[in-house]
């Protein structure tokens, strides 16, 4: 995990998108892949480099779900609540990950940063529904029990 | 890098020849159902079978062709039954794949033409359906737009030029002037299949009409209705047809940029648009001056970041122009001021797959699939409580019990069909007095309906329509851009009161008050989201008023789903006082003494089960 | 004239308006609007304009062009339900604590809900209430009051291009914010206050020191003076039932007097100062080779513009003090061995000199030079607190020993006039042929840059007069790509200058317009129009300042980076 912005990659970036500052919300999601995150400390160079004011890229990156200024974790498990998960009762598996994880109302992201947790409003694999994602590969017909042993599955892993 | 309308030619010759030569194909489903189901390990066995078995594969097209082509395929729709493999010329299907399945496959059915049963699709009535056209499923649909997906590689320019791509392309540069173009898709009527149905032609001949340079092409593929995946299938199962439409539009126009936004949530649409592309401008499809003539134009891939409101389409341009996806007031109009305030034509993904087959077959061909004022197909995702769920492309005019019963094969475990939510948070409910009624544009509006997205939600008895509005007003509660004031404070008032009803504290006033605030904020609001945001309450109110009343007044869920409605009680012939679910209840909700009959209280009671499971005598029960 | 199109059965001309709403205002029918300001883009949000048309459709009339033929209704049964659903809607949502508050009688929300009768609101009140910001020293942000019209973000972005707010979150949690919420005074706000001039409620409101300058001025222990500076005259009297532009400098002495200020004194006299201090630095610069120009230093919120966005200009900018500054230090000389308290209270068309009067750099012996800065609208507010009614007063003059005063100084508070008046002093000349050469040399008018050359002892000089922070960014990014070239540069925070300043009652740009030509009438009829011919200045110079004009009139700027490590 990086901890320090490295600048050669911010510079990277803004050249790569000629400074230009409608390639913002593309800048921040090359940066938000490298880093699961939005770290403060891009900001006043992206401000510098495009002309736009910190306020407004942080307008932006609060604007759009997918960014967090938040750090994230190490592993993203993202829920599908869309209509075809939702009746098939995807939120139910949502509360056993968020408590089999121990997060705290309004929390996504464990405080070890091992596990994100997010919502999302359809990941474009109804005839699956509930699915979940880890790490971007889906997890079809899911349920809560399902759930759990990915869980585990996973600790286990970490834990060898 | 062709150079010509010659070698464009000769090339699709060559693919066209080399897919003969293929002796057999086998499609591996690789759409986000099947990829999830574990169609790339399916497709790495296969590989591996054949290799073994010596049998002459092409993975890359043309290259080292002849004997197996093994591609990975669209969506072949049934994604429940993943991982798909059809093997073609036979056109054999087979349902739940597994990589221990593929050997079976390779030595029976690709080396000697023989079906595999235990891997074929068994209808409702356990008959066996060799093939996909025999699934009743597929019977009533037709597949015009997603013609290709699920037929050929979705990754390959080259097997979709051998499928007759880019032959529109070719034709629209060389044969025809922009008049002509627009001229023939305004007579095809086609209209935006994005929600509204705007007439395309008279769009584009809008944006023709325009002096200012450069004009833009804009493809929404932001779909953002929850439960909606044409748009997905579309860029992920045939992407170059969707291209292909837009360098129509764009050599009719005078445009000389495409700009593409595609949902984050479609990853597998991103990668597959954006080899497509690199493709195009390897193949000197894209760039300047396109085989040879005046006609320069580039693609450009935005990712969406997360947020529905930009499936409206100023907000779509703010984003790409690197803004905040706030709609803006109208007029000015997109045609004129769009993307960076230059002239734009803005249409989804499915509009654009429709350009190409128009100008193939002629506007009177595509005039004669569907309805007078609404010619063509239009691809549905079907959810819910439906036997057959998934993507269908059904003619427009399909009357929606067609839909239902003979597309969707009905109401799932034999349920009463009760309505269907037919596009998504911003359409509304039909119910069985419009099952005769035509899908299309038209009679939708009439109806008070729209098809929106395409996403149809099939209800039954079990559905709780309140929590049904409750649900899509959560989800445009949740996804408003927060820009105008009646959809930004309104749709939180109607989701408050919304999630009042539904945990059993609803007022008397709330109905009305909900009838108020949503014609306050559909003549209101700024943007079209904002504007049918309403429309899933206004409709279940006008439609299924005793259900909201049934929650208000009696404090009763008639469809019995609505969780804090549920009353437990202990049924005193079974209690036996042993006291175990008192001590077990978290809140301390029952009372009792031993050895006599306990009792909840249900004011403290939070419904957690805890007891239920508790009781050995099974003496606690549920009421609604 | 176009045609004509019908506005609640009336016909009315089109010219060039560029929407419905300018013609419906036109006609005077006072369409309420959130966030509507013609300088603006149009946003649309509010929804308060819609009108109805002929096919019973709703159109944003501030959007839609207008049309021959077109007929829109402006108050029909559904229309009047819907605005009083909006404005139900966003006092569900909102701090009612109206009579506490800053804005109490001049909040738009709280005079729509009024003149609409909204008596009962149907939803539970959700406003929530953080603690108001209340680090800038010019401005109050409370957000409990915020209706995200985004009034205050276009004015600050495409405006000023300050960029210090920006609407963060999105739906029913947006609000507007700094990057990260961080205070205002961490924020690269400038304090120019534009923000509450146009907030139509109060959720952003200049700080208010009137409390502070009650207490003060009824201490028996206390001498309390009090500076005017030139754009308050003619900003003041449309509110107390004169003209707009009209001078009302008599009738605010009189007020101030029967108040109880010892002495009431005109910043004027510190504007001639400045034009003296400012012409000699000039000449001097103009001897030495110099490949940036020298920029003028009376705008606060142009000082502080500069530090936070291009420090390395800091080095030329003059040295002068604003003229608030240097009439500040006269007046604290003049009282330092008066034996009695003495607190000196300037009356300013700014909000950025809430901020000048505390900076360190401005502290005689510790103490601040101006020890407290009250807005126009503050006087105003002050006037009524008082009881006197303003129009029965007789005009008085202001105090001895600065009584004299020059046009030159008086026109200090318009875009044009700091130029204007040293080359006044730079011509040496009085006659009317000479001061109506300088006059048309292009330094006057409210567009926001203007550009002149100038002839002066066979040099050429450039000059540019900037006005608005945005013109101002762009001027300076042209300057250091060395595209442009000048010699002097005046430069002037808000468009239109001092008499657009935030601390004025708010007005659009062309009642603006008639302010400053208020200031020039004014001019007119003065006996000195140079800074140099006021015999006052004659006797500063030799007398009380005598050998301290470097300490009393110049001064210093830390680099910010400094000031806040």
């Amino acid at each position: 995990m990086e901890n320090v912005v490295n600048m050669d990659f911010l510079e990277e970036i803004v050249s790569y998108f000629k400074r230009s500052p409608s390639s913002i919300i593309a800048m921040l999601q090359e940066i938000q892949e490298k880093y699961r995150y939005l770290p403060k400390e891009i900001f006043p160079f992206l401000s510098k480099s495009t002309g736009l004011s910190e306020a407004r890229i942080y307008s932006l990156a609060t604007f759009y779900e997918n960014f967090s200024l938040e750090p994230k974790g190490k592993n993203i498990i993202k829920v599908c609540d869309g209509t075809a998960c939702h009746v098939r009762k995807s939120l139910p598996i949502l509360e056993r990950l968020k408590a089999k994880l121990k997060l705290e109302p309004g929390a996504v992201t464990t405080k070890d940063l091992a596990f994100t947790v997010e919502v999302v409003a359809c990941l474009g694999a109804c005839g699956l529904s509930p699915v979940i994602t880890l790490n971007g590969k889906a997890y079809p017909a899911m349920t809560p029990d399902k759930a759990t042993e990915l869980l585990e599955s996973l600790i286990e892993v970490k834990g060898e | 890098m062709l150079r010509s309308r010659q070698e464009l030619k000769d090339l699709r010759e060559k693919c066209q020849r080399s897919a003969q030569d293929e002796v057999r194909k086998i499609l591996v489903c690789s759409g986000t159902g099947c990829v999830a189901s574990g169609a790339e390990e399916v497709y790495d066995q296969f590989k591996a079978v054949l290799e073994r078995l010596k049998i002459p594969c092409s993975v890359k097209f043309i290259e080292d062709g002849h004997g197996v082509g093994l591609k990975r395929s669209g969506c072949q729709a049934l994604c429940e039954k993943g991982v798909l493999v059809r093997v073609e010329p036979e056109g054999y299907l087979y349902t739940k794949v597994k990589s221990s399945d593929c050997e079976v496959i390779v030595t029976e059915t690709v080396q000697q033409g023989r079906h595999v049963e235990r891997l074929a699709y068994k209808d409702h009535d356990g008959a066996v359906c060799k093939r996909t056209q025999e699934i009743p499923f597929f019977k009533r649909q037709m597949r015009l737009v997603l013609e290709n997906c699920g037929n050929i590689d979705a990754e390959s320019i080259l097997e979709y030029l051998a499928a007759g791509g880019y032959k529109s392309f070719e034709k629209a540069i060389y044969d025809m002037s922009s008049q002509e173009i627009i001229k023939e898709i305004a007579d095809s009527k086609l209209r935006g299949r994005g929600g509204g149905g705007f007439p395309t032609g008279y769009k584009w001949q809008q944006v023709y009409r325009q002096k200012l340079f450069p004009k833009y092409i804009v493809c929404n593929g932001d779909e953002g209705d929850p439960g909606a995946f044409m748009d997905c299938s579309i860029m992920e199962g045939d992407p170059h047809r969707m291209l292909e439409g837009m360098l129509i539009a764009g050599r009719a126009v005078g445009a000389s940029d495409g700009y593409i936004y595609v949902r984050a949530e479609y990853p597998l649409a991103v990668r597959r648009l954006k080899k497509a592309i690199a493709d195009l401008e390897e193949y000197g499809l894209s760039g300047e001056n396109i085989l040879g003539s005046d006609f320069s134009f580039r693609f450009h891939l935005n990712r969406g970041a997360g947020a529905f409101v930009c499936g409206e389409g100023s907000a779509l341009t703010a984003s790409i122009e690197g803004k905040r996806g706030f709609p803006r007031v109208k007029p000015p109009r997109t045609v004129e001021h769009g993307l960076f305030d230059k002239p734009t034509v803005l249409n989804n993904v499915e509009t654009f797959a429709n350009v190409a087959v128009i100008i193939d077959k002629g506007s009177e061909f595509y005039k004669s699939i569907g309805t007078e004022s609404s010619p063509g197909t239009k691809a549905f995702s079907i959810t819910g409580n439906i036997e057959n769920t998934g993507l269908i492309e059904v003619p427009l005019g399909m009357t929606l019990k067609e839909v239902i019963y003979d597309v969707g094969g009905g109401m799932k475990g034999g349920k009463k069909f009760k309505a269907v939510q037919i596009g998504g948070p911003s359409g509304a409910c039909l119910t069985e007095e419009h099952f005769d009624l035509p899908l299309d544009f038209d009679s939708l509006a009439k109806a008070g309906a729209m098809i929106g997205s395409g996403g149809l939600v099939v209800a039954d008895e079990d559905t709780c329509m309140v929590e049904l509005a409750r649900f899509f007003m959560n989800f445009t509660q949740r996804e408003s851009c927060g820009k105008c004031i009646p959809c930004r404070e309104g749709t939180k008032r109607m989701l408050l009161i919304l999630e009042r009803i539904v945990s059993g504290n609803g007022r008397a006033t709330d109905i009305d008050n909900l009838l108020d605030l949503a014609i306050t904020i559909k003549e209101t609001a700024l943007c079209g989201l904002g504007k049918t945001a309403p429309s899933p309450v206004l409709s279940t109110i006008k439609n299924f008023e005793e259900e909201y009343q049934a929650h208000i007044v009696d404090r009763q869920c008639p469809a019995h789903s609505c969780e804090k409605l549920k009353k437990y009680y202990i049924e005193p012939e079974l209690c036996k006082g042993c006291s175990k679910c008192a001590k077990l209840c978290p809140t301390n909700a029952i009372s009792g003494k031993a050895k006599e009959i306990y009792s909840i209280d249900p004011i403290i009671c939070t419904r957690c089960g805890v007891c239920v499971s508790s009781c050995k005598f099974v003496a606690i029960k549920e009421a609604w | 004239m176009k045609g004509y199109m019908t506005i609640d059965n009336i016909p009315v001309e089109i010219h060039d308006e560029r929407n419905i709403l300018e013609l419906i205002r036109k006609i005077g029918i006072e369409l309420p609007t959130f966030c509507y300001y013609s300088e603006l883009s149009i946003h649309g949000a509010c929804r308060m304009c819609l009108v109805e048309n002929e096919k019973g459709g709703l159109e944003a009339a501030c959007s839609e062009p207008p049309r021959v033929g077109h007929k829109v209704w402006t108050n029909t049964a559904r229309l009047r339900k819907y605005r009083k659903n909006i404005l139900e809607l966003l006092l569900s949502n909102h701090n009612r604590d109206c009579t506490v508050c800053n804005k109490s009688g001049e909040c738009r929300l709280q005079d729509l809900a009024l003149k609409f009768g909204i008596k009962n609101i149907r939803y539970l009140n959700t406003a929530y209430t953080p603690e108001p910001d209340e680090s800038s020293a010019s401005v109050s942000i409370d957000r409990s009051k915020c209706i995200l019209c985004g009034d205050c973000i276009r004015v600050c972005n495409e405006i000023q291009n300050v960029g210090a707010i920006d609407f963060a979150f999105r739906g029913s949690q947006m609000k507007v914010a700094t990057a990260f919420g961080v205070p205002m005074a961490s924020s690269p706000c400038v304090g120019c206050g534009q923000c509450a001039a146009v907030c139509p409620t109060g959720a952003i409101s200049v700080k208010n020191s009137l409390e502070a300058v009650w207490s003060d001025l009824l201490d028996k222990n206390t001498d309390v003076t009090v500076q005017i500076a030139p754009a308050v005259r003619v900003a003041i009297g449309k509110r107390m039932g004169f003209e707009e532009g009209q001078n009302a400098l008599g009738l605010i002495v009189a007020a101030l007097k029967r108040m109880g200020f010892v002495k009431v004194f005109d910043t004027t006299l510190g504007a001639d100062m400045t034009v003296e201090e400012e012409s000699k630095e000039f000449l001097k610069f103009v001897e030495k080779t110099h490949s940036l120009p020298l920029f003028t230093s009376c705008c606060p919120a142009w000082i502080n513009y500069a530090e936070k966005r291009y420090p390395e200009l800091m080095g030329n900018i003059s040295t002068c003090k604003s003229p608030m500054q240097m009439f500040g230090a006269l007046v604290k000389q003049y009282y330092k061995n008066n034996g009695k308290r003495h607190v000196h209270v300037a009356v300013m068309p700014c909000t950025a000199k809430k901020y000048e009067a505390v900076r360190p750099e401005f502290t005689c012996d510790g103490v601040p030079i101006v020890d407290h800065v009250l807005s126009t609208q503050e006087l105003i507010r002050m006037i009524e607190q008082s009881g006197y009614q303003f129009n029965k007063l007789e005009p008085e003059a202001v105090d001895n020993p600065f009584g004299i005063v020059t046009g030159a100084g008086v026109i200090f508070g318009v875009s044009g006039g700091v130029t204007e008046a040293v080359l006044r002093t730079l011509t040496e000349d009085s006659s009317n042929a000479t001061l109506l050469q300088t006059a048309m040399a292009g330094e006057r008018g409210m567009e926001g840059l203007k550009e002149l050359q100038v002839e002066y002892k066979g040099k050429t000089l450039s000059i540019a007069v900037v006005s608005g922070l945005g013109n101002v960014g762009r001027l300076l990014e042209d300057i250091l790509s060395g595209k442009k070239v000048f010699d002097f540069v005046e430069v002037m925070a808000c468009p239109g200058g001092c008499v657009c300043g935030a601390g004025q009652p708010y007005v659009p740009l062309s009642v603006k317009e008639i302010r400053g030509k208020g200031l020039y009438a004014i001019d007119k009829l003065m006996s000195y129009k140079r800074s140099s011919d006021n015999p006052l200045i004659e006797d500063i110079f030799s007398g009380i300042l005598k050998g301290r004009e470097h300490e009393l009139l110049h001064v210093s700027y830390d680099s910010q980076e400094e000031s806040t490590e």
